[in-house]
């Protein structure tokens, strides 16, 4: 399946509140530790690399390895102190980047 | 010889670890208190009753659950125009969130056109080939497990109601023969394990009712969404039979039989199982 | 310094009497875990020479994983999350499966909170250990044992 990514993030916070966000992403995370059926290695394919920016700014980071399942899922959080958008970036073996943008409107 | 020690002689002799049943967590207990919710009717129970609360967790966030990406596939193959007529599903059927729920609920149902059982699988590729004169989807293709799972989806929550009045009902009796009938090198049928013995362990694993409300559905083992036919190769393939094709008919009345049992559990499309 | 660094050598071959409960060949095939100089090798590319401490971090681990391929695992970390002090890095590891590292979460300031969540493979029973990077320099640690599943029906 080509990787699409799912996110949940908040459409709006309060400032200072700390919000959950969520990410999905298909990829069959191919470890490099198994064989096809003639015993020939099959190459490792995973997502190596994700990345949660906010107006730019990294906030958060995963250095992936084989061990995380397929279609990997992370959730983490943030605490925003003003409005901006969100944008997360999933890096793949083969040199793909997959992203996705969200808008997020802080009151107070 | 009874099945148990038949089994166990089986699986010694073929090398493999004795398939050991025994008797389970006290299940009963839990009956009575009607803990499982919507997830039991009378004594039907869901295989979301036999997950561990990590599993049954992930099936419970509509985030969490991985399923989630291949309803996106299916949601965005149902507005995909494909074959010579032009057209996608959402030109016919409008806003499946309309048109297809309850759908689900009904199938497999007896087709007219040709004559047999045909399951939801089989519906959306008869109408690919013959309304949108398209190529029908691969069998476990993330095409259509995303476009069964999106349709079923539509139904989520509302109970199976097959009927197997009518033409239906010889292939019902088929689909029952199939399901009582030892076969492969275990000698196994069915009924052995998924009537006989429901909640009961083989080896570490609880065995579940074998129910199908929750399928297309993820497997934490096949760390994909797989259909109820990929789960019937795989549950003969465990008792050293033969597998049959996907969409074979055996298969699919034996999908009519299975659904019929589970008559009155809600559709939960997609599940996830361990 | 040598009697913790054995310390923690006890604490992983003591794992080793934990995965003779049960041990699934499915997910990783023909692959043996790794050996304790891979983890030592692994544990100090992610936290130098540091000595851990115990305290401050919570693993969110099944006690029995139904299935090695995808096991939830969640993090957290009792600390403030300021310019100040706050956790940099937690690096979750398991020290059964043929590679011992799993993923690092890097956090910031920003995060406002040290906690992450994810799904892992887990070659077999075995112990998963996280280690929380401090921005002061300091390492918190913990441990718990999972136990994998052997399915009965493959399927």
């Amino acid at each position: 399946m080509a990787s699409k990514p799912r996110v949940r993030a908040p459409k709006s916070a309060s400032k200072g509140e700390v919000v959950e966000i969520k990410t999905l992403i298909s990829h069959k995370m191919e470890s490099g530790q198994r064989k096809d059926s003639d015993g020939n290695v099959i190459p490792r394919q995973i997502i190596n690399h994700f990345e949660a920016r906010f107006n730019g700014e990294p906030f958060f980071i995963a250095e992936i390895e084989p061990a995380v399942s397929a279609n990997p899922y992370i959730s983490f959080y943030h605490q925003p102190q003003e409005s901006g958008e969100y944008e997360f970036v999933w890096n793949d073996d083969d040199g793909s980047t997959y992203s996705k943008k969200s808008k997020l409107t802080v009151e107070g | 010889m009874n099945t148990t020690f038949k089994a166990m002689a089986a699986a010694i002799a073929l090398g493999l670890p004795a398939l050991a049943l025994t008797t389970g967590p006290a299940f009963a207990d839990e009956m009575a208190e009607g803990k499982w919710g919507e997830y039991q009717v009378g004594d039907k129970r869901s295989g979301y009753t036999y997950a561990g609360p990590e599993t049954r967790a992930m099936q419970d966030d509509e985030f969490q659950n991985p399923a989630m990406l291949w309803l996106d596939t299916g949601m965005s193959e149902w507005e995909n125009a494909a074959g010579d007529a032009g057209k996608a599903c959402a030109d016919c059927h409008g806003d499946a969130e309309e048109s297809m729920a309850g759908v689900a609920t009904k199938y497999p149902v007896y087709s007219e056109e040709t004559g047999k059982m045909m399951n939801l699988e089989q519906r959306i590729n008869f109408c690919r080939t013959e309304n949108m004169q398209a190529e029908p989807y691969k069998w476990e293709s993330d095409e259509l497990l995303g476009m069964t799972a999106y349709v079923k989806n539509q139904s989520k929550g509302m109970p199976v109601d097959v009927s197997i009045d009518g033409p239906a009902k010889e292939f019902w009796e088929k689909g029952k023969e199939f399901y009582e009938t030892r076969r492969g090198q275990l000698d196994l049928a069915c009924t052995h394990c998924h009537v006989d013995n429901a909640g009961n362990l083989i080896r570490a694993e609880t065995l579940s009712q074998g129910q199908g409300n929750g399928f297309p559905l993820y497997r934490l083992k096949w760390q994909k969404v797989g259909s109820l036919h990929r789960r019937f190769r795989g549950c003969n393939n465990n008792i050293r039979a033969e597998k049959l094709p996907y969409g074979s008919d055996e298969y699919t009345n034996l999908e009519l039989y299975v659904t019929w049992r589970g008559n009155g559990l809600p559709i939960e499309t997609p599940a996830v199982r361990k | 310094m040598m009697s913790k660094a054995m310390s923690r050598r006890q604490v992983f071959f003591s794992i080793g009497g934990v995965a003779a409960a049960g041990v699934g060949m499915t997910l990783m095939p023909g692959l043996a875990k790794a050996s304790p100089e891979e983890v030592q090798k692994a544990i100090k590319e992610m936290i130098g020479d540091t000595t851990p401490q115990e305290g401050k971090v919570s693993l969110d681990l099944p006690e029995i994983a139904e299935n090695g391929n995808t096991v939830p695992v969640g993090v957290s970390v009792d600390s403030p999350m300021t310019q100040d002090s706050y956790v940099k890095a937690v690096h979750l590891m398991a020290d059964g499966n043929p590679s011992p590292e799993v993923i690092t979460f890097k956090f910031t300031p920003q995060s406002g909170r040290a906690e992450a969540s994810t799904r892992m493979r887990l070659a077999q029973t075995q112990n998963v250990v996280a280690f929380a990077e401090m921005s002061d320099g300091s390492v918190y640690r913990a441990a718990q044992p999972v136990k994998v599943t052997i399915g009965g029906c493959g399927g």
